[in-house]
């Protein structure tokens, strides 16, 4: 299968999860918010943690089943920066790729678009500037 | 309660197909992701297009996902639909998604991908998960400030 049809298809799953959360807790799938809620909110928070587990272990699975284990590109270092930019920018933004760009554009919501814009735009910047420090 | 058992069993089927979508779609791959982002190949014909098909296939069915629950009175197992009603476009939502983007170019992870790698992506990603749990609890006490 074409690379292309299977981003495809892990695009309509991901629209599944969100249909199962919508419809079944009235809740939006928006990864950074249940991440920095389950852990850093007094609010209850058990269905969080839940669906944090399933995406932990549906992670493993789907991987070891369909031998996609991706490594890592980014040096140590590297992945510590991004990964304080990323927690961050997702709490004080309100959202991520996920609750932004799925579930906010999918709701069309104006303030989800100007983030989605502004985070693709910044991360194609950011790319452009790694590939010219690389030499490519 | 019998009903917290099937809130808990719908959040963690949600979260599982959730990564199943991720990983077959190639967003666990951070060099697919980078490869996305490197809109300069776009003429080089180095460009990779894939995460364009996971937004558009997740968008197609969310979309619907979103009309046919507005139509509906109550999600299945929750007294009531809690999304998200801000509509100002204030300074934190601007700054935090320029932030979040630099993040995503320089890994290639966005907190999805993160997450459901973690199991099976040993040191590296377990370090970028902690930075990121670090940065939302930074986030958190930056918002409650006095």
């Amino acid at each position: 299968m074409h690379p292309y049809l299977w981003s495809l298809l892990g695009g309509l799953l991901i629209g599944a999860a969100t249909w199962i959360l919508v419809a079944g807790l009235g809740r939006v799938a928006g990864i950074s918010g249940i991440a920095a809620n389950a852990m850093f909110s007094p609010r209850e928070s058990g269905w969080r943690f839940a669906f944090l587990l399933g995406l932990i272990v549906g992670g493993a699975l789907f991987a070891f089943a369909f031998n996609r284990i991706s490594p890592s590109i980014a040096p140590k270092g590297l992945l510590i920066v991004a990964g304080l930019l990323v927690g961050f920018g997702t709490v004080i933004g309100s959202g991520c790729t996920s609750g932004h760009g799925v579930c906010g554009l999918a709701r069309l919501s104006m303030r989800s678009l100007i983030s989605v814009v502004s985070f693709m735009a910044v991360g194609a910047v950011t790319v452009a500037v790694l590939r010219w420090m690389q030499g490519a | 309660m019998a009903q917290e058992k099937q809130r808990l069993l719908v959040a963690f089927s949600s979260g599982l197909v959730f990564a199943a979508g991720l990983v077959l779609g190639g967003m666990t791959d951070p060099k697919k992701v980078q490869g996305f982002l490197d809109v300069g190949g776009i003429a080089s014909g180095r460009w990779d297009a894939s995460l364009a098909f996971v937004m558009g296939g997740a968008l197609l069915v969310s979309y619907f996902a979103f009309r046919s629950v507005a139509a509906s009175g109550a999600p299945w197992l929750a007294s009531r639909f809690e999304l998200p009603t801000r509509r100002d476009i204030d300074t934190p939502l601007v700054v935090g998604a320029v932030m979040f983007g630099a993040g995503w170019g320089l890994a290639g992870y966005c907190p999805g991908p993160a997450l459901a790698s973690l199991a099976f992506g040993g040191v590296d990603v377990a370090l970028f998960v902690a930075a990121m749990l670090a940065g939302m609890a930074l986030a958190k006490g930056w918002q409650s400030r006095g």
